[in-house]
């Protein structure tokens, strides 16, 4: 094929005599399609498929994401430690930062410029449909999250493991790291997914979820910390609903034994925790729901 | 290939479709319309993306309204508008079109290669699109739509925005579409000159309402006018003039207007070719008068004037 190329380049005529032909191989539908849209963006969030300068900023990220762990592992290893420095489920909340950056610079990346440029009605001209687009960025944005929250979990666990510490409790806590970071990413996924579609621009995209994610937590943070001196307790475990950061902070210190962040070092028991939990649910579906909406008038 | 029954469409405050019937067979068929005369909704309909309010329409065999997904595996579209991300090249984005609509990894290359290749993009094939001229994209937007194989491609004025060059080119892409690839082509655009030498079969809407379907060659066939200059001679120092004399003694219908702008329009007579005896009747009547016959040729009238003359029934029948 390669050699009908080069020999029919220069002359243009003789190229279109190689002939059409049909395709008459497997066509696998809709279930395939939603399946490579998701892997090309899970792929497309860490840079893969796409140009050297877009893979930058995300493995840069995931870098900066993975380090710490590796100081803490290589420290308990060498010293010998009977327990690791950090709990697994703070190990995301001390790296939010990280965390909110690299959806702020992912989230548009995957749906602002289909929209922008816009390709979304060549999806939905083919066997895939709205559910199956919405869906495959969301699943392949969650998914490109957990891989960036869990990936440093793994290092700590893998670390205990060589130092020797009990396995058993690493395990029990390590998983218990691993369902909080999933809430995490299917939480931050929708949100940054929903700012990032509500604009083709791709800036005010990053701008959006930037200031959604460090305005809520800083403004909530601020607030607990001014009930606590206030002693005005029984407010902090009801503020730290209305940040993504504090919800999860929240969740994992009801369910899964996790020390909280809170300022008075309490945080939410079960009943609250309920509560908790049902807003992050409620958020996931919500974020869903606005998708679904948005890609209805976006259509053909 | 396309059968619509009573199709409409309306929406709060306007009918886009108007009991529209069609029936489209294999070919190229376009459909023309000034803008907002409702091609783009149609399109829309037959990718079962849009329900119709009332009526019946089908693709391939198969109701828009039930088998959507079906046919939209089988179907291509090229948009009107842009819908090339400028930051991928053509074949990336071909190859992940292709997968979005079902092929597997290796097809899609390999179809994604073969349609490029088809439609006239080389080397460029693996630069970024943002550097394409108008030309490029609008054949990537082709490829994208043919990368899958399908039996029919709806087309939405694809000839936006190209140069004359250009618009030849592509609607010589688009013919060689049905007649080397064949698959079958639905073309829609607002200029029915470029139609005529690309379409098998024209379908004329306006408002939303069917204002003529038939076959190209129908348009052009029955109403063949004959051009022929001669030249003068001593007898006869108007030898045009003396011609359409005897030529409308004889019988033969001459047109009045002469074809403006042209070289040498007014010496040229067009009149209506009744069939082979005109042919015959002229050359005898030149030969009579003794003059040169510089040329006798057949022109095609324009589909555009068809139009006209159909526009004009119409007002005058309301």
């Amino acid at each position: 094929m390669s050699t009908d190329t080069s020999k029919a380049a220069p002359d243009t005529t003789r190229i279109h005599n190689i002939g059409y032909r049909s395709y008459d191989g497997p066509r696998l539908g809709r279930a395939y399609a939603r399946r490579s849209l998701f892997s090309q963006s899970l792929r497309g969030a860490y840079g893969l498929g796409r140009s050297a300068k877009s893979k930058v900023l995300p493995m840069l990220l995931f870098a900066v994401m993975c380090v710490p762990a590796l100081i803490i592992v290589a420290v308990a290893v060498v010293t010998k430690q009977s327990k690791l420095s950090i709990e697994y489920t703070q190990y995301a909340l001390f790296l939010q930062v990280v965390i909110s950056i690299y959806l702020a610079s992912q989230a548009p990346q995957s749906v602002s410029r289909d929209l922008r440029f816009r390709t979304v009605p060549l999806y939905f001209s083919r066997p895939i449909e709205r559910v199956d687009y919405v869906l495959a960025k969301f699943g392949a944005m969650a998914s490109a999250l957990f891989v960036l929250t869990a990936s440093p979990l793994l290092i700590l666990w893998i670390g205990s493991m060589l130092a020797k510490m009990d396995f058993v409790e690493q395990s029990k806590m390590f998983g218990q790291g691993l369902v909080s970071v999933a809430l995490l990413s299917l939480l931050f996924g929708g949100i940054g997914l929903v700012m990032a579609a509500l604009t083709p621009r791709r800036g005010f995209g990053v701008a959006a979820v930037i200031a959604v994610f460090t305005i809520s937590y800083g403004a909530v943070s601020t607030l607990m910390g001014i009930a606590y001196a206030t002693e005005n307790e029984g407010a902090i475990q009801w503020l730290g609903l209305f940040s993504p950061m504090t919800l999860i902070d929240g969740v994992q210190t009801a369910f899964l034994g996790a020390p909280t962040g809170f300022p008075d070092g309490g945080g939410p028991g079960a009943g609250v925790g309920v509560v908790y939990l049902l807003v992050v649910l409620a958020l996931v579906a919500g974020s869903y729901g606005i998708l679904m909406r948005r890609y209805r008038k976006v259509g053909l | 290939m396309i059968a619509t029954e009573s199709l409409s469409k309306r929406f709060p405050r306007v009918t886009a479709l108007d009991r529209l019937s069609l029936d489209i067979g294999p070919g190229v068929t376009g459909l023309v319309g000034a803008n907002g005369a409702g091609k783009s909704t149609m399109i829309k309909i037959l990718l079962g993306l849009s329900p119709a309010t009332e009526g019946h329409a089908e693709v391939l065999g198969l109701d828009v309204r039930t088998a959507g997904a079906q046919i939209r595996e089988r179907v291509g579209y090229m948009p009107e508008h842009d819908c090339l991300p400028p930051d991928v090249s053509a074949t990336e984005f071909v190859v992940h079109m292709a997968r979005m609509s079902g092929l597997p990894a290796t097809a899609a290359r390999e179809r994604t290669a073969d349609t490029l290749r088809h439609v006239g993009l080389y080397e460029e094939r693996y630069r970024p699109m943002g550097g394409y001229s108008t030309g490029m994209k609008q054949r990537v937007k082709l490829a994208q739509a043919l990368v899958h194989d399908p039996k029919l491609v709806l087309l939405d004025e694809p000839t936006n925005g190209l140069d004359p060059v250009g618009r030849d080119e592509m609607l010589g892409l688009i013919r060689r579409v049905w007649t080397d690839f064949g698959i079958s082509v639905l073309v829609t655009s607002h200029l029915l000159g470029e139609l005529e030498r690309t379409c098998d079969h024209v379908v004329v809407i306006d408002g939303g309402r069917l204002l003529r379907s038939s076959s190209t060659s129908d348009f052009t066939r029955i109403t063949a006018t004959l051009a022929v200059e001669v030249t003068d001679s001593d007898d006869h120092p108007d030898g045009t003039a003396a011609l359409r004399e005897a030529l409308a003694s004889a019988g033969v219908t001459i047109h009045a207007g002469v074809e403006d702008g042209l070289p040498g329009a007014g010496h040229i007579l067009l009149m209506e070719a009744a069939g082979e005896e005109t042919y015959d009747l002229v050359r005898d009547t030149v030969a009579g008068l003794g003059l040169g016959l510089v040329r006798m040729e057949q022109r095609r009238h324009h589909i555009a004037e068809v139009f006209k003359a159909t526009d004009h029934e119409e007002v005058q029948a309301r």
